[in-house]
């Protein structure tokens, strides 16, 4: 059990969190809650799979995948953007949805065999660097890198730029940006849009780079609602999101890890001897993320958080105080 | 005639209809689906109705599938009007399903009778916990109830795996090499008697009397009333002097309670054991699920769950049989059931918008109508 590794393997499935989680974290800014996040996934992991099955070409695929997904997203969007209904209950239904049609096209795609994968490669200088490099930068799937450098973009564009202003006006004030001039239907529904994509994308890492193939609902295995979890935690900062979805990946493999023929400071290790035992180990994910939330939402109750202030509640045009 | 059409009764009946034409609407786009596939969607469609009512085992079957769909959707109804989001009833179905079992395979000696109502108590409890417990950390953490209660889903599977392959395996299966991750059989005096010469059980009873009660509890009693206003305006309650916090917890406890006694059902009624496949739905048919959508089609309301679960059983049991008949993977039906919740919420802006215009005129009071109340003040949007 090697640490460099765990981790090199936990920021790699950690990007699929990231993605979504980004994503998600874009689309709360403007003010709308999407629970629909596990739904998408699985339509960018499906179309992602089958789409580089039908060319061969992977690029297609995750390109296809982030289409299907952002279109899908447009569903929620319309109804809790122009209908004003309920966004909880339209994030739901967007996951039975997304699940339903990704299994149903899906059908028969678990026996397709092997895909050509996105690239690994490692990036010649950096890859030196002890102890960093051979966990970030050693044999990653290019969607990793991808994923280092979309964090600081999305940083920077939702902080230090005009249309990130404008992005924090819709999820904060809406009433004000639509004083500003601002179209706050139109970039809720962008941003939506961007959501869905990278919640795609997110998908298309799993069934291209992380765990290749396409195994019906586990291949997502709840992913998407632990992302939904992580926006809370990263309190809707690009940068915390990384933090957290990278440290989850790690968590996820050590919990691979610890199942195999180790000795702990001197002790057979009983999840090996005893193989029922690590079903607590996989438990620990979401006990963990229950604690997390118990941890942020305490230091919440001090900071405010930072939710964005009209995060759940619909727009509408000449109500007062909205 | 301009009369008839805005009077209060056609406004009210087109309310009431809201859903049916969300079905309608839904098996439409299915059917485009179905045409998109090279499948004949009359062909499809006249094999689902065939599977969920075609003979009396066909509607039997329906009924037991509606059960655990009205139960779950009994407790949603509670929360919901709480204004507690219960997405954790996979879970709480397990929950109740397991403490269930371990009491109809522990006291074997008891008379039947005693240990089905043993049972049903176990689910009931079993349940509440696993629902209490995202209720105590929403009231006391501020912690996001779906989020938790998703979480709970998770931890409760990973329970099931562990218990039906240690502690509660079959041990005839522990004998085996293979190992097959299930409960050894109840004995026959513990299962839920049947009411006809089909798979159709007591269960589907006690559903139908629990309804009426919740509906009792709901509209009828104190605690119904207060559940409510907490669920309509928390600032309100607060200050008509409800403890909101304890009503928080009580109402997704009780929501969590119905989802266990549905899982306990299922195992006294139906499977007459407990046998996972790894992932929750395995087991508990993504009743927990579907509930929620059985619950938001009846408008909140316990009464209108039942024609809803009826008709949510019936696209199940009818999606397998289109399955044999025209080779379409049955998780169509999971789209079709999550486009319907989509028209569903859909209409419910022309029906606020109708509202709006009939209070405009200021004809007369109106009567409270169920949905129209959520979320009108969400005061989580930071937790």
């Amino acid at each position: 059990m090697d640490p460099i590794i765990i981790l090199q393997a936990g920021v790699a499935s950690g990007t699929v969190l990231l993605f979504a989680t980004l994503g998600e974290v874009l689309a709360e800014r403007s003010g709308v809650l999407n629970l629909g996040v596990e739904g998408m996934m699985l339509i960018g992991a499906m179309t992602g799979f089958s789409v580089t099955i039908a060319t061969g070409n992977p690029w297609l695929g995750v390109l296809a995948a982030m289409l299907a997904a952002g279109l899908v997203s447009q569903i929620h969007a319309f109804i809790t953007i122009t209908l004003q209904a309920d966004q909880v209950v339209s994030g739901l239904a967007l996951t039975f949805v997304g699940t339903g049609i990704s299994l149903v096209l899906g059908e028969g795609l678990s026996k397709a065999g092997t895909v050509s994968l996105m690239p690994n490669f490692s990036i010649p200088l950096l890859s030196a660097i002890p102890i960093l490099g051979p966990i970030f930068f050693t044999n990653q799937s290019v969607l990793v890198y991808i994923g280092y450098l979309m964090v600081p973009l999305a940083w920077y564009y939702i902080n230090r730029t005009r249309p990130g202003l404008h992005l924090r006006a819709v999820g904060e004030y809406p009433s004000a940006a639509d004083a500003l001039g601002i179209n706050v239907f139109r970039l809720r529904y962008a941003y939506v849009f961007v959501g869905g994509m990278l919640a795609g994308l997110g998908g298309a890492t799993i069934s291209l780079a992380v765990a290749p193939g396409w195994f019906s609902e586990l291949t997502t295995g709840g992913q998407g609602w632990i992302a939904v979890g992580l926006v809370i935690f990263a309190q809707w900062d690009p940068i915390r999101a990384a933090v957290g979805s990278y440290a989850f990946g790690a968590l996820r493999r050590l919990i691979l890890d610890i199942q195999g023929p180790l000795v702990l400071f001197g002790f057979k290790n009983p999840f090996y001897y005893n193989s029922s035992l690590g079903f607590f180990l996989q438990m620990l994910p979401y006990a963990f993320t229950v604690i997390v939330l118990v941890i942020g939402s305490r230091e919440a109750i001090r900071k405010r958080l930072g939710a964005p202030a009209a995060l759940g509640n619909p727009y509408i045009r000449g109500e007062r105080g909205k | 005639m301009k009369k008839i059409f805005q009077g209060d009764w056609f406004s009210q009946l087109i309310d009431g209809l809201l859903p049916v034409f969300a079905t309608l609407l839904a098996l439409l786009v299915g059917a485009v689906f179905l045409l998109m596939l090279r499948v004949n969607p009359l062909e499809a469609y006249a094999a689902l109705w065939d599977g969920a009512f075609g003979s009396t085992n066909a509607l039997a079957e329906t009924l037991v599938k509606a059960t655990p769909l009205l139960l779950v959707s009994l407790g949603i109804c509670i929360s919901f009007r709480g204004d507690m989001i219960n997405i954790g009833g996979e879970g709480q179905m397990i929950v109740g399903a397991l403490l269930a079992t371990w009491l109809g395979l522990t006291f074997t000696n008891l008379p039947g009778w005693l240990v089905i109502v043993m049972a049903m108590v176990a689910g009931f409890i079993g349940g509440a916990i696993w629902g209490g417990i995202p209720g105590l950390l929403k009231a006391y953490f501020r912690v996001n109830e779906i989020l938790s209660t998703v979480m709970m889903n998770a931890i409760a599977v990973q329970l099931m795996n562990f218990l039906l392959r240690d502690l509660l395996i079959d041990p005839s299966q522990a004998k085996l090499a293979s190992k097959i991750p299930q409960t050894a059989r109840l004995a026959e005096i513990f299962r839920l008697p049947r009411l006809a010469p089909t798979r159709l059980h007591l269960g589907a009873l006690i559903a139908v009397l629990l309804a009426i009660l919740v509906y009792i509890l709901l509209w009828r009693t104190t605690l119904g009333y207060r559940i409510r206003s907490v669920g309509q305006n928390v600032y309100a309650a607060l200050y008509a002097g409800i403890k909101v916090k304890r009503y928080m917890v009580l109402s997704l406890l009780l929501s969590g309670a119905f989802a266990g006694l549905a899982g306990a059902v299922q195992v006294y009624g139906v499977n007459y054991r407990m046998i996972t496949d790894g992932s929750a739905s395995g087991f508990t048919g993504s009743a927990g699920f579907n509930g929620i959508v059985v619950a938001l089609f009846g408008q909140l309301h316990p009464l209108w769950s039942i024609p809803a679960s009826i008709l949510f059983g019936a696209l199940l049991v009818g999606a397998n049989t289109m399955q044999r008949a025209v080779q379409v993977p049955s998780a169509l039906v999971t789209a079709i059931n999550g486009l319907v919740v989509v028209f569903v919420v859909s209409s419910e802006i022309w029906r606020r918008r109708r509202q709006r215009h009939r209070l405009a005129h200021a004809k007369q009071d109106e009567t409270s109508s169920p949905v129209d109340t959520k979320k009108v003040d969400p005061i989580e949007s930071d937790s």
